[in-house]
C-alpha cells in the first residue's frame, strides 16, 4: 500500500475520481474560511490588544449588509456543495445496467460473497477489472457495512431488507474491505479485501485454475455465467415444494411467478407493489404481508428454513423469469 | 473565614453536608453539578485514554476486543450523556441564569434539585452497570445489536441514561419558565445576555427532543428484556426505525451541547474586547434558528443505510442549512473583536481557541451534509475528528473559558492567571494533534471503532495518541491550580473583569438571593462603551 | 422554611404560600402554568415516539394488525373509555370547586376522580390478566398460533407498551390524587390558592386524551 504519509487512499473505481474531487472542492472553500477566519482573529487580537486598562473602544452595534453577505455567500456556496455531493450521490445509487452481480451477506464476523456463476467466497471478492459489479447485500444478524475506501463506497447491510451498491474497477491490486459498521467483538476483523484481477486471469480464477494457465480457459458466455447459483435456486424451488403451488397451471394455488421480477403486482387490498428483491424476500419469509390479488393467505412461511444465501438463489432464480413455469 | 470574609454569602450562608444535599439556591446546586460532571469527565477520560493507548499499535496487544469495545461505548455514554450535555446548562447556566436576568432563583427551585438527584441516581445506574461487567454497544445503541446481539449491561445503562433524560427535561423546562417569567423590570427579550439566549434555545430542545430518547430506550428496553418485537427484524421490526427515532432525539442534542457553549463565547467575546457584541439580533435568533433546523436533519446520520435518494437530499439540503447560522456566529464573533481592546486573559484564550476549533468542527460538518463525500467519510475517524471538534474542541474548550471567567463569582477567589494561560494553550496544541490526525486517517478509510487496523494507520494513530497525553496534562493543570485557588487564591472584587451583565453588579461570592436590592435595568446588553470601565 | 419566610418579607410578601423567588401570586402562577404546559408538550413527544411506531408498523401490517385487535375485549375499553371521560368531568369540577374555595366538594371530587381512575386501573388490570392467560404477551407469554403471528407479536408489544406507559402515568396521577386529597383534608386550598388543583387538572386531563387516542387505534381499528 502506500506509504504511511498518504493523504488519500488509492483511487481503483471510475467514481473515486468524482469523490476527490468534490473533496478537494471542499477542502479548498473549508481551507479558505478557515484561514480567513484564523487570520482575523489574529490579527484583531494584536492590532487591538488592550494598551490601556481604561480603554473603552467606540461600540459597532451590527451592519446588516455584512449579515446579509455572510449569510448568502455562504449559502450560495452551500448550494454548490449540495447539488454536486447529490450527483455523485446519485451516481453511487444507480448501477450501469450492464453491472455483474454479486451476491453479500454479512455475519458476525464475516463477509460472505457469491458469484451470480455460483463461486463462493468469504471475506474474499475477485472482480475483473473494468467490469461494474452490482452488490446486492443483506445480513444474517446485525447491521454491518460494506466499506471499499479505495471504491469510495459504502453501504449499510441490513438485517431483514437488501440494499445495493456498485462500483467499477479501473486498478488490477488488493483493496481493503473494512465493516464499518460497530457489529460487536471482532468488528475490527471483520475485514476482508477485494482482490481486482484483469478479466482474462478473473476467468482463470472462476475456472478454478492457477493463474498462469490463463490463455487455456475459454470464456464462458455471460449466461452459462448467470446459470449457476440460479440453478441452486432451481433446486431449492422444487426441494422445498415451492413448486407444488407456485406452477403454470390453471388451478395451481399460489400466482405463477414467470416473469413476475420487476413488473407491477395488484395485492388484495388494492395496491400494487413492484416485485423486486424485498417483496420477494419479505413473500418468502411473510408470506401474510402482501397477498397477491385473487389467492388466498395460505402460504406458510419459510422463515427458519431457508437461509440469507439460499434466499438470494431463490431470487436469482426468480429473476430468470423460469421460476414458476414448471409444470411438475 | 480568615477574618476578612465577614459578609455573609451563599456560600457561608449554612454549613454542613445537608445543607447542601437539601438545598434549593440554585448557586449551591450549580456547584453539585460541577462536582458531579467533574467527576464523570474524569472517568470518561480515563476511558478514552484506554482507548488511544490500545490504539498506538495496529495489534490489539493492550485490551481484548470485547474490552476495547467497552472502552469506548462507556467513553461515549459517560462523555455525552453525563459530561457534554449537562456539563454548561447545569452547572454555568444553573449558576448564572437568574441572576444575569435579576431573579432570586430559578422558578422551582425543588425541581432543580429534583433534576441533580436524578442526574446522580441515573449517573449511579450507569456506572453500575459499567462496575458489573460494562456496556459494549457503542453510544448510539443501534439495534438489533443492542436488543439480541450484546451480552453486556445494556438495560440497566439504558435505564440510568432515562433517568438522567428527565434531568435535563426538568432543567430546560426550569429555565424556559424562569427565562419567560422573571426578567428583571427593564430586562426585555432583546436586551438578555446572548448567554441566556443560548441557553432558552437549548431548553427547547431539551424539552422537546429528550422525551423521544426516553421512550426509544424504553423500547429497546422492552426488546431485550422481554422479547418484545419492536426493531427485531425476524418479528417483520425495523432496525431503521430505531436510527430514525434515536437520531431525532441525538443530533439535536449536539446542539444541547454546543449552544450553550456558543452563549459562553458571546461573553467572554465581548467582556475582553470591551465591546458591544456584532449582530446581537443575528447572533440571539441564530440559536433559535439552529434548534428549530436542528430538529429536520437527523436522517443525515443515516445516508448509507439505503434510504431513498430523495429522502437523502432533503436531509442534506436542510443539514447545510443548519450550518448557515452557525457560520453567522462565528463571522459576528470575529468582527465584535474590530477595533475592540482586546485582552488576553485565560478566558478570552480559550474564546479565540473555540472560534478557530469550531470553526473547523462547523466547516468539515459540511464534509458530513455534502452526500457523495458522506458515503466515503461516514462511519470512520473523519466523523470522530468532526465531532471532537465540535464537542471538545468547542463545548470543552467554552466550557473551561466560562469556568474561568465565572470563577471568580462562584467562589470569591482569583485563579492563578499565568498557570491558566499555560493551559490553556496545552490544551489547544494537544487537541489539534490529538484530532487533526482523525480527519486524514478518515478520509484514508479508517473505520471508527477499530480495536486493530491495519499497519498503514499506525504513524497518524501514534501522533493522535501523543496529543492525547499533551491533552491529558492541559485538563489536569485547571484541576490543580483551581482547586489551590480555592484556598490560596486571592479575594475577587464583585466585577474583576469590568464586565457588563448583572451577575457582575452583585458581590463575590453573591449572597443567597443573588441581590441586596433587585435590578432595574437600563440599557442593552454589552454596553461597554455606554459606562465607564469599572474593574473591582 | 424559615430562609424562606424572612426572604418573602424582605421582599414584602404577605402571602405565606408565594415562595421567595417569587415577586407576587400572580408571577408564581404564570411560571406554574408556563411550567406545566411545557411539561405536557415535553409528555407529547414521549407518547410520540410510541405513536410512531404504531403508525408505521400499522402502514406495514394492516391485515395482521387488524387480526390482534380482534383480541382485545372492545366492551371493557369502551367502559374504561367511559370511565376516563367521568373522570375527566370530576377533575373539572373538583378544580372549579376548588377556585370556588368549596372544600367539601374539593374532598369530594377529588375523591371521585381517584375511585374512576381506580376503576380504570383495576379493568387495565382484568385485562392484562386476560392477555396473560390467552397467550398474548409477547416473550414471557406468548402462544398465538397464526400464519401471521410474528406481526401480531409487533401489534401487542405496542399494545403493552403504549398502555403500559399509559397506565403508567394513572398510577402517578392516583399518587397526586392522593397528595392532592390530604393536603385539601388540611384546607390547603383555598379561592386564593389553588395552583396545584388546576395544575394536577391539566395532567389529568392530558392523560385522559391520551386514551382518547389509544381506545381507537388498538381496539376499534378491525371494527370499521
Amino acid at each position: 500500500m502506500a506509504s504511511n504519509f498518504a493523504l488519500f487512499p488509492e483511487r481503483a473505481s471510475t467514481v473515486a475520481g468524482e469523490v476527490d474531487a468534490l473533496y478537494l472542492f471542499l477542502v479548498a472553500v473549508s481551507g479558505f474560511f478557515a484561514v480567513l477566519i484564523a487570520a482575523l482573529v489574529v490579527v484583531f487580537a494584536i492590532k487591538y490588544r488592550r494598551r490601556a486598562e481604561d480603554e473603552r473602544p467606540q461600540a459597532i452595534h451590527g451592519s446588516l449588509a455584512l449579515e446579509l453577505a455572510w449569510t448568502i455567500i455562504p449559502f450560495g456556496l452551500a448550494m454548490v456543495m449540495f447539488f454536486w455531493g447529490a450527483k455523485v450521490y446519485i451516481t453511487l445509487a444507480v448501477p450501469p445496467p450492464n453491472a455483474m452481480e454479486v451476491f453479500v451477506v454479512g455475519k458476525q464476523w464475516m463477509w460472505k460473497l457469491q458469484h451470480l456463476e455460483g463461486k463462493r467466497e468469504i471475506n474474499e471478492l475477485h472482480v475483473p477489472v473494468g467490469q461494474p459489479i452490482k452488490l446486492t447485500m443483506t445480513s444474517e444478524d446485525v447491521i454491518h457495512s460494506f466499506y471499499v475506501p479505495a471504491f469510495r463506497i459504502k453501504q449499510d447491510a441490513i438485517p431483514g431488507r437488501y440494499t445495493t451498491a456498485w462500483f467499477e474497477p479501473t486498478k488490477v491490486g488488493t483493496y481493503h474491505l473494512f465493516c464499518a459498521e460497530y457489529c460487536g467483538t471482532e468488528h475490527a476483523k471483520m475485514i476482508g479485501r477485494i482482490v481486482v484481477m484483469e478479466p482474462a486471469e478473473y476467468q482463470a480464477w472462476l475456472a478454478g485454475t492457477a493463474t498462469t494457465a490463463v490463455a487455456a480457459v475459454p470464456a464462458a458466455k455471460p449466461e452459462d455465467q448467470q446459470a449457476a447459483m440460479a440453478a441452486a435456486g432451481a433446486e431449492l424451488f422444487q426441494k422445498l415444494g415451492c413448486v407444488s403451488c407456485h406452477r403454470a397451471q390453471a388451478g395451481a394455488l399460489g400466482p405463477s411467478l414467470a416473469g413476475l421480477f420487476g413488473h407491477n403486482v395488484a395485492l388484495q387490498d388494492g395496491s400494487t407493489v413492484v416485485a423486486d428483491e424485498d417483496y420477494i424476500r419479505e413473500s418468502i419469509l411473510n408470506p401474510q404481508a402482501k397477498i397477491v390479488a385473487g389467492y388466498q393467505p395460505i402460504m406458510p412461511t419459510f422463515k427458519g428454513l431457508v437461509n440469507e444465501e439460499q434466499l438470494m438463489q431463490l431470487i436469482a432464480y426468480i429473476k430468470t423469469g423460469k421460476a414458476g413455469t414448471e409444470t411438475q | 473565614m480568615n477574618g476578612v470574609e465577614t459578609r455573609t454569602n451563599y456560600l457561608n450562608a449554612e454549613y454542613g453536608l445537608l445543607s447542601w444535599l437539601l438545598t434549593r439556591d440554585h448557586k449551591r446546586i450549580a456547584i453539585l453539578y460541577l462536582v458531579s460532571v467533574t467527576i464523570m469527565f474524569a472517568i470518561g477520560g480515563l476511558f478514552a485514554a484506554a482507548v488511544r493507548l490500545e490504539l498506538l499499535t495496529p495489534q490489539g496487544d493492550l485490551l481484548a476486543a470485547d474490552t476495547y469495545n467497552k472502552m469506548f461505548s462507556m467513553h461515549g455514554i459517560i462523555m455525552v450523556f453525563f459530561f457534554l450535555l449537562p456539563a454548561i446548562p447545569a452547572t454555568l447556566g444553573n449558576f448564572l441564569i437568574p441572576m444575569m436576568i435579576g431573579a432570586r432563583d430559578l422558578a422551582f427551585p425543588r425541581i432543580n434539585l429534583l433534576s441533580w438527584y436524578l442526574y446522580v441516581i441515573g449517573a449511579l445506574f450507569t456506572l453500575y452497570a459499567m462496575v458489573t461487567g460494562g456496556v459494549d454497544t457503542g453510544w448510539t445503541f443501534y439495534t438489533p445489536f443492542s436488543t439480541t446481539a450484546s451480552n453486556t449491561n445494556v438495560v440497566p445503562t439504558a435505564i440510568g441514561i432515562f433517568i438522567n433524560g428527565f434531568s435535563g427535561i426538568l432543567t430546560g423546562l426550569n429555565f424556559i419558565v424562569t427565562i419567560h417569567r422573571m426578567r428583571a423590570p427593564g430586562l426585555t427579550w432583546f436586551r438578555l445576555p446572548l448567554f441566556v439566549w443560548a441557553h432558552y434555545a437549548t431548553s427547547l430542545i431539551q424539552v422537546l427532543g429528550t422525551p423521544v430518547l426516553a421512550i426509544t430506550l424504553v423500547m429497546v428496553a422492552l426488546e431485550r428484556a422481554f422479547h418484545f418485537g419492536i426493531f427485531d427484524p425476524a418479528y417483520g421490526g425495523d432496525p431503521l426505525l430505531f436510527q430514525h427515532l434515536f437520531w431525532f432525539y441525538s443530533h439535536p442534542a449536539v446542539y444541547i451541547m454546543i449552544l450553550p457553549a456558543m452563549g459562553v463565547i458571546s461573553e467572554l467575546v465581548t467582556c475582553f474586547s470591551r465591546k458591544s457584541i456584532f449582530g446581537y439580533s443575528f447572533v440571539a435568533l441564530s440559536s433559535v434558528a439552529i434548534a428549530v433546523l436542528g430538529f429536520l436533519v437527523w436522517a443525515h446520520h443515516m445516508f448509507v443505510t439505503g434510504m431513498s435518494v430523495y429522502a437523502a437530499m432533503i436531509f442534506s439540503f436542510i443539514s447545510f442549512g443548519v450550518a448557515i447560522p452557525s457560520a453567522v456566529k462565528v463571522f459576528n464573533w470575529t468582527a465584535t473583536l474590530y477595533k475592540g481592546s482586546i485582552s488576553y486573559s485565560a478566558p478570552m484564550l480559550y474564546a479565540l481557541g473555540f472560534i478557530g476549533l469550531f470553526t473547523i468542527g462547523g466547516l468539515t460538518g459540511l464534509f458530513l451534509a455534502t452526500l457523495g463525500v458522506d458515503v466515503h467519510v461516514t462511519d470512520t475517524y473523519f466523523v470522530v475528528a468532526h465531532f471532537h471538534y465540535v464537542m471538545v474542541g468547542g463545548t470543552i474548550m467554552a466550557y473551561l473559558g466560562g469556568l474561568h471567567f465565572w470563577w471568580p463569582k462562584i467562589t470569591g477567589r482569583l485563579y492563578p492567571e499565568i498557570w491558566a494561560r499555560i493551559s490553556a494553550a496545552i490544551v489547544f496544541l494537544g487537541f489539534n494533534l490529538t484530532f487533526f490526525p482523525q480527519f486524514i486517517l478518515g478520509y484514508l478509510g479508517m473505520p471508527r471503532r477499530y480495536h486493530v487496523y491495519p499497519d498503514e494507520f499506525q504513524v497518524l494513530n501514534v501522533l493522535s495518541t501523543a496529543g492525547a497525553s499533551i491533552l491529558g496534562v492541559g485538563y489536569l493543570l485547571p484541576f490543580i491550580y483551581l482547586g489551590w485557588s480555592m484556598r490560596y487564591g486571592a479575594l475577587a472584587p464583585a466585577n474583576p473583569w469590568g464586565a457588563t451583565g448583572l451577575e457582575w453588579e452583585t458581590p463575590s461570592p453573591p449572597p443567597t438571593e443573588n441581590f441586596e436590592t433587585p435590578p432595574v435595568v437600563t440599557r442593552p446588553a454589552y454596553a461597554y462603551d455606554l459606562e465607564e470601565v469599572t474593574v473591582g | 422554611m424559615a430562609s424562606s419566610a424572612t426572604a418573602a418579607v424582605a421582599a414584602g410578601h404577605t402571602h405565606a404560600h408565594v415562595q421567595h423567588q417569587f415577586d407576587d401570586a400572580e408571577q408564581q402562577y404564570s411560571a406554574a402554568v408556563l411550567g406545566m404546559w411545557a411539561f405536557l408538550i415535553q409528555e407529547i413527544m414521549f407518547f410520540g415516539g410510541l405513536f410512531l411506531a404504531y403508525a408505521l408498523y400499522r402502514s406495514s401490517y394492516p391485515e395482521a394488525f387488524a387480526h390482534a385487535s380482534h383480541h382485545l375485549d372492545v366492551t371493557l375499553g369502551a367502559f374504561n373509555t367511559a370511565v376516563l371521560i367521568a373522570s375527566s368531568l370530576t377533575m373539572a369540577l373538583a378544580v372549579h370547586a376548588a377556585q370556588t374555595g368549596h372544600r367539601a366538594q374539593l374532598i369530594l371530587f377529588l375523591f371521585l376522580t381517584l375511585a374512576l381512575g381506580s376503576t380504570f386501573l383495576g379493568v387495565k388490570a382484568i385485562e392484562y390478566s386476560h392477555k396473560w392467560h390467552e397467550g398474548l404477551v409477547p416473550g414471557l407469554q406468548w402462544h398465538v398460533d397464526a400464519p401471521d403471528a410474528r406481526q401480531q407479536l409487533i401489534f401487542f408489544s405496542l399494545y403493552f407498551a403504549m398502555t403500559g406507559m399509559h397506565a403508567l402515568h394513572m398510577v402517578v396521577g392516583a399518587i397526586g390524587l392522593i397528595v392532592l386529597l390530604l393536603f385539601a383534608l388540611q384546607g390547603k386550598y383555598t379561592a386564593e390558592y389553588n395552583t396545584p388543583v388546576e395544575m394536577f387538572g391539566l395532567y389529568w386531563h392530558f392523560v385522559d386524551i391520551v386514551w382518547i387516542f389509544l381506545f381507537p387505534l388498538l381496539y376499534l381499528f378491525a371494527h370499521h
